[in-house]
């Protein structure tokens, strides 16, 4: 009995906080929108019994999904937004693993400083934080008034605005769900199987890609999808640091949710945004399982 | 315990001991060989030759720099001072990559991404050779240490012994010219371990590769060995085949090392070729034949191993040496019986006798009167 309460915790925990409110959402996709508080219809009424429900199950619809297909902003915000959560991917991974490395290879006595300098950017706000770049990155900014100043450029670089942008401030954002589970991984490397392999006849080089990189690839995976998932669907650092040009579907839902006040087509967004993360978030717990498996 | 190794035969008969070959030139030499780490000097002035195919072990307490050793021979160290020549070639500035030296470490050190067959032909395919040679070289190396039938599994997913053979396997494959293995047995149960000790001598005479061993098991070295060298802070203490370390090693630290030891301390007088030690008032003289000079009055240290004590009810007629005493323990393994003995001084002897007889039947206990008596050759006396 009582392990089973201990069991139903986190279903009720998810039933509460995910499932219901995706089956609000699931619900308000199926709907039409309406000038009206809630601005959707149409909405369940209990007095009329029954023949009210069925009623109510009448009137839903595919229409708004039909309608994501229709128009070609929707599929080619979805692309965009792959794209650019798949190369933000790939760049803090490139940034990620050497620092990675290189603390997993640092003086035990060093190691929890490092860790704790990787973390301490949480302590500070978010949005403060993604703020500040646009200090950093706009024409009259640090980054151009350095630039100019030891003379590699002579006109100001665009960078705030841009997709460059977008793509500093999704790796700087997330660097640390990359950095920490690839440290993870190789701290637990063992010297001794480097030094077997340089024995058997490895350059340092070979040894890193022969052993180094095969025993972190969980940490690779686990990080590199910590980082593509909420980076899929970031709205914050393209609303805030990407310009016109920039195309992404988190900032496609909050326009057609508060701009156009079209809540149904802003859940139909949402549902199939859900649909596209499940394939990446199944992939990563498979990921997560197999390792736990073979570290038996 | 100490027979195994006398008897090596060499290719063209003959005892195998180069080592006596003023000819011989040896494989590898460390010719005064320090090497510090900060202050901490954990190899002190070192000079040894090995010799080619030579079954050599290193033994010594934990830190006393064995390990160094082989990990400046693989190329994981270099000495702060002298050189190391394999061949007749100083090795320093070659990397561990380069080196003709394969080691079997201690933790095994198998890549667990890897199968049993991708981790031995892992050094051949560095070399670049060519497929159907790797096959047949892992193929080989497989039967060689009975693998065949684990060649798919991954490391974790085979007992220990067999992890073990897969190491060995995997340093053996590039056929080195010399084969370094840390610790090579630490991990494995004392039944497996006995077992494998045989299995390694047996694949060392198949090779004809050289073999260096490092452990702190002294049986394990007396076992594989066919010499063994002795360590303590950095230095060498002895280095001899194993039954000389055994019946006559050169100071006290190396007999009190190897295997079980009593040691009587008095002053010598020397008599003739023997000499008698005074090791307690009105105690009669003990005799001892040596070859070493002692002048008379100087310190000596007579040791003599429990299994050269003859333990009798009655005092012996004839002996050259004898002593009484209590029986105060005994330890019963068995096949034999380890008799502590205290004599009236307070001195406490180990005596060992064969258990031919039933225990039920045996013929002393505790607290018995007992004379303990044994040759004088049977002890070695010893300065220090």
């Amino acid at each position: 009995m009582g392990r089973r309460l201990l069991i139903a915790v986190p279903y009720l925990w998810l039933l509460a906080l995910f499932l219901i409110p995706f089956l609000i959402v699931l619900k308000i996709s199926l709907s039409d929108p309406e000038l009206a508080i809630p601005p959707y219809t149409p909405t369940l009424d209990w007095r009329e019994g029954w023949a009210g429900f069925t009623e109510f199950l009448s009137q839903l619809d595919f229409e708004n999904f039909v309608f994501l297909t229709e128009d070609d902003l929707y599929w080619k915000a979805y692309l965009s937004s792959l794209q650019i959560a798949a190369l933000s991917t790939l760049l803090a991974l490139l940034v990620g693993y050497p620092i990675a490395y290189a603390m997993a290879r640092a003086a035990p006595e060093w190691r929890p400083t490092l860790l704790m300098l990787v973390i301490l950017p949480f302590w500070t706000s978010f949005l403060i934080r993604v703020y500040s770049w646009i200090g950093i990155l706009s024409t009259e900014g640090y980054l151009n008034q350095f630039l100019l100043g030891i003379g590699v450029i002579s006109e100001p670089l665009t960078i705030l605005n841009t997709n460059v942008a977008v793509y500093i401030g999704i790796v700087y954002t997330y660097l640390p769900f990359m950095i920490l589970p690839i440290y993870a991984a190789l701290e637990k490397l063992d010297d001794s199987l480097l030094e077997a392999a340089e024995d058997l006849g490895c350059s340092r080089l070979s040894a890193f890609w022969l052993v180094t990189v095969p025993l972190s690839k969980a940490g690779i995976i686990a990080g590199c999808f910590l980082v593509f998932i909420p980076a899929l669907g970031e709205f914050v650092i393209p609303s805030l640091l990407g310009g016109s040009e920039t195309l992404m579907i988190g900032k496609v839902l909050w326009e057609e949710f508060f701009s156009n006040r079209d809540w149904p087509v802003a859940s139909a967004v949402a549902v199939v945004l859900l649909l596209i993360l499940i394939v990446p978030i199944v992939l990563f717990q498979r990921n997560e399982q197999r390792q736990r498996e073979a570290e038996g | 315990m100490a027979d195994s190794a006398e008897a090596r035969p060499m290719p063209h008969g003959g005892i195998f001991e180069p080592w006596n070959d003023p000819t011989a030139s040896p494989l590898i030499r460390f010719e005064n060989v320090t090497k510090r780490f900060g202050d901490f000097t954990a190899i002190d002035d070192l000079t040894i030759d090995i010799f080619e195919r030579e079954f050599y072990a290193l033994l010594g307490p934990s830190g006393c720099g064995k390990t160094t050793l082989m990990r400046m021979l693989a190329g994981f160290e270099t000495p702060t001072e002298g050189t190391i020549l394999l061949a007749g070639q100083d090795i320093s500035p070659i990397p561990p990559n380069k080196r003709a030296v394969n080691m079997m470490f201690q933790s095994y050190a198998l890549f667990p991404h890897l199968s049993v067959w991708e981790n031995i032909a892992f050094g051949l395919k560095r070399e670049g050779m060519a497929k159907s040679e790797i096959d047949a070289r892992v193929d080989e190396m497989l039967r060689l240490t009975r693998l065949e039938r684990f060649a798919k599994r991954k490391p974790h997913q085979i007992s220990g012994g067999q992890r073990q053979r897969v190491a060995l396997a995997r340093s053996l494959a590039k056929a080195p010219k010399l084969l370094l293995l840390d610790e090579p047995l630490g991990a494995l149960d004392k039944k497996l371990r006995q077992e494998t000790q045989f299995e390694l001598m047996d694949i060392q005479e198949k090779t004809g590769t050289t073999f260096v061993i490092v452990t702190h098991d002294q049986e394990e070295a007396m076992t594989v060995a066919s010499r063994v060298a002795v360590m303590d802070e950095g230095r060498i203490i002895q280095v001899a085949t194993p039954d000389a370390i055994y019946e006559d090693p050169s100071s006290v630290y190396v007999a009190d090392f190897i295997g079980d030891v009593n040691l009587i301390e008095g002053r010598a007088r020397p008599e003739g070729d023997a000499l008698l030690l005074d090791w307690a008032e009105g105690e009669r003289p003990l005799r001892c034949k040596t070859s070493k000079s002692f002048s008379a009055g100087q310190t000596c240290h007579l040791a003599i191993r429990p299994e050269k004590l003859t333990i009798s009810a009655e005092e012996p007629a004839e002996a050259d040496n004898r002593a009484r005493g209590r029986i105060l323990d005994i330890a019963y393994l068995g096949n034999i019986s380890t008799y502590h003995v205290e004599l009236p001084g307070g001195l406490v002897l180990k005596a060992q006798a064969a258990n031919t007889r039933r225990i039920a039947r045996r013929s002393f206990t505790w607290e018995d009167e007992v004379w303990l008596s044994w040759t004088e050759t049977a002890g070695v006396a010893l300065e220090r």
